[in-house]
């Protein structure tokens, strides 16, 4: 059985090395690359009646932009030899990562790091701290 | 553009000092309608024959169509606000989301946007009115009227979703508008279903300018001009920035002012609940007196207009005039939720008049009760009676009143608003101009809301907000049984498995 790499995906240059990384690691080793793009979207949020009789359309509307954005980079992998596929969700990030890795059997996440060391970061435990507490598989942070 | 708007405001009372003494225009525009309203309002509240014989006081007839209604699904549906309450927290906790629909609208986000638009002025300015006139007594049936309420707002709301028309481009359109036309044209009654779907939008128009918007703009107002002495007997101004915001909101499409009190709102409320349960727990000792206050005075009240039967027609006025069950309002919000099963929202639903009427207006009530701030025949009534019931307590809560009347005003106004056009929508079709010209009318509106007293404005809501109950609830007896049949549905799926939690 091949492994699988879950890698978090969001179109920052950051996470363009993750994917990166995750390639070069996945042409030794023959594992399969599963890229990861998060809509973040709280089931809680407050919306007015206006925009609640949108929301199925807006819905679409974000994954179908969220799509075009990863399958250029799903297209560049397959080029290169990488057997990969990507996942568009809407949710937290931290707990769809958790979730898709337990789901898909994934060996490990692999991420790219923000770079940001104050205050917000700090306060808000951002998605690197979420994983590296609560991931059930090992993770890989790319610098 | 805002910066004009505000020289334009700011200019104004200068202008207005120049023109008029204070509160001459405020008068002129009450005047000058008050042929128009009155009329309907006696119509609307015209009394059940013979309820002066036997009850000692007249019994308006609409009151009574509601209360009966609600009776009739409570029975209907087997106490379904009660069997069903547990099954209804569990579906707003997303307990049966599937996770494949993560980025539709949950049934917390309906429940939410429909409680916004009802949990508003009603509950603090309403209750203040009902205590007034129908003395503590009136909360008991207050309570009584919410809790049967929940069986109207499940069996509209199941409808709403079960009707709603879903178009090519992902947007829906729900409501009873729409189930009236579909639903009673599949049982045969499609002349009679287009008949209530218009005589419903038109109410509608009527109750998103009169409860949705007069009402909640006169006592902001009233409430503000008690704080700041300069808008005192100017009405019209503050309706005039009032209304420029609203404007700004659904004609400007500025959706950041809509955001923001979304998201204001609901701690506004909780800092409210808080409050009032906070005023309770310092008062402990003279809480079992407030509850029997309100047990004898529900049944033997003194210094009440027409007895027991008058504290229970302003207890049951308020509450349907707060939660709205029974008008058909709520299902227009509730319409856009996810959900392969319409009984659901139903289910979800039903909250609503809970939080609102037997939690929310109790509270209320129960501070007014408590604190001794009802006087009767002393003229303090609506939001002045309930902002002197917790200044007795904090000093300072007439601000955060005014505060929190001012967003839940606003939140309630732009909801009804959406509601208004929904149903102007249906009469007149879609198109820029024509939904243009339905939210002008509805900012004109805020103006002449505030600048009219009391009586008027809330006569106006009322009859406007009731009537709507017409043609619905006619509705909602013809569709019933199709309503049973969709619970049946669920339940039996429920039963074998087929629908499971996920969580």
């Amino acid at each position: 059985m091949t492994d699988t790499y879950l890698v978090g995906f969001d179109g920052t240059a950051q996470a363009r090395r993750a994917v990166e990384h995750a390639a070069a690691r996945a042409k030794q080793s023959g594992a399969h690359v599963c890229v990861v793009l998060v809509i973040e979207w709280s089931p809680y949020s407050f919306h007015t009646p206006e925009e609640l009789a949108e929301r199925h359309k807006r819905r679409e509307e974000e994954l179908d932009r969220a799509q075009a954005m990863v399958q250029p980079l799903i297209d560049e992998l397959k080029s290169s030899g990488v057997d990969a596929s990507s996942e568009v969700r809407h949710g937290n990030a931290g707990d769809l990562l958790c979730q898709l890795a337990s789901e898909k059997s994934a060996t490990q996440i692999i991420i790219g790091r923000t770079g940001e060391s104050g205050l917000a970061q700090r306060l808000l435990g951002g998605l690197v701290l979420t994983l590296a507490q609560v991931a059930p598989v090992p993770v890989t942070i790319v610098p | 553009m805002l910066k004009r708007l505000l020289w334009a405001v700011g200019g104004l009372p200068f202008l207005s000092s120049a023109a008029y003494a204070q509160g001459e225009l405020d008068k002129a525009i009450s005047d000058a309608l008050a042929p128009i309203i009155n009329p309907f309002v006696s119509l609307i509240f015209s009394p059940l024959p013979g309820s002066q014989a036997i009850f000692g006081t007249a019994f308006p007839w609409i009151v009574m169509w509601l209360v009966i209604a609600a009776s009739v699904f409570t029975v209907y549906f087997g106490f379904i606000q009660f069997r069903g309450f547990k099954h209804s927290i569990s579906l707003v906790r997303g307990d049966y989301l599937d996770p494949k629909d993560a980025g539709e609208v949950t049934p917390f986000q309906a429940l939410c946007t429909a409680l916004s638009g009802t949990v508003g002025l009603g509950n603090i300015a309403g209750v203040g009115v009902a205590v007034y006139l129908g003395g503590p007594g009136a909360t008991f049936w207050m309570i009584l009227a919410g809790l049967l309420g929940m069986a109207s707002k499940f069996t509209e709301c199941t409808l709403g979703v079960h009707y709603r028309n879903e178009y090519e481009d992902g947007t829906v359109s729900g409501g009873p508008m729409y189930y009236l036309t579909k639903g009673l044209a599949e049982r045969g009654m499609a002349g009679l279903g287009k008949f209530l779907a218009v005589f419903f939008a038109i109410c509608c128009i009527g109750g998103a300018f009169g409860g949705g918007n007069m009402f909640q703009a006169n006592q902001s107002f009233s409430q503000i001009s008690s704080i700041i002495p300069f808008f005192q007997g100017k009405g019209w101004l503050f309706g005039l920035i009032m209304a420029a915001i609203v404007g700004l909101v659904i004609i400007g499409g500025i959706k950041s002012i809509a955001k923001v009190t979304e998201k204001v709102v609901p701690f506004m409320a909780a800092i409210y609940v808080g409050s009032a349960l906070l005023i309770l727990i310092l008062n402990v000792t003279e809480l079992p007196g407030a509850i029997s206050a309100i047990i004898t005075g529900a049944f033997a009240p003194t210094a009440v207009a027409g007895g027991a039967v008058g504290a229970l027609i302003q207890g049951f006025k308020r509450a349907a005039f707060s939660n709205e069950a029974g008008i058909g309002s709520a299902s227009i919000a509730h319409s856009a939720v996810q959900t392969k099963h319409p009984a659901t929202e139903g289910y979800v639903a039903l909250l609503e008049p809970f939080i609102d009427t037997v939690v929310i207006c109790t509270m209320t009530s129960l501070v007014i009760t408590i604190t001794g701030s009802w006087v009767p025949d002393s003229g303090v009534t609506g939001i002045a009676l309930t902002s002197q019931a917790f200044e007795s307590n904090f000093s300072f809560f007439g601000y955060v009143l005014a505060i929190a009347a001012v967003l839940f005003a606003f939140s309630t106004m732009i909801s009804w608003s959406y509601y208004g056009l929904k149903a102007w929508t249906y009469l007149f079709g879609e198109g820029q101009s024509k939904e243009l010209i339905f939210k002008l009318i509805f900012c004109i509106f805020v103006i002449i809301g505030s600048s009219m007293s009391l009586g008027p404005v809330i006569d106006f809501s009322d009859a406007m907000i009731f009537t709507m109950a017409i043609a619905n609830i006619v509705g909602l007896y013809l569709l019933m049984p199709k309503v049973k049949e969709l619970v049946a549905d669920y339940q039996e799926k429920l039963a074998s498995g087929e629908i499971k939690k996920v969580k």
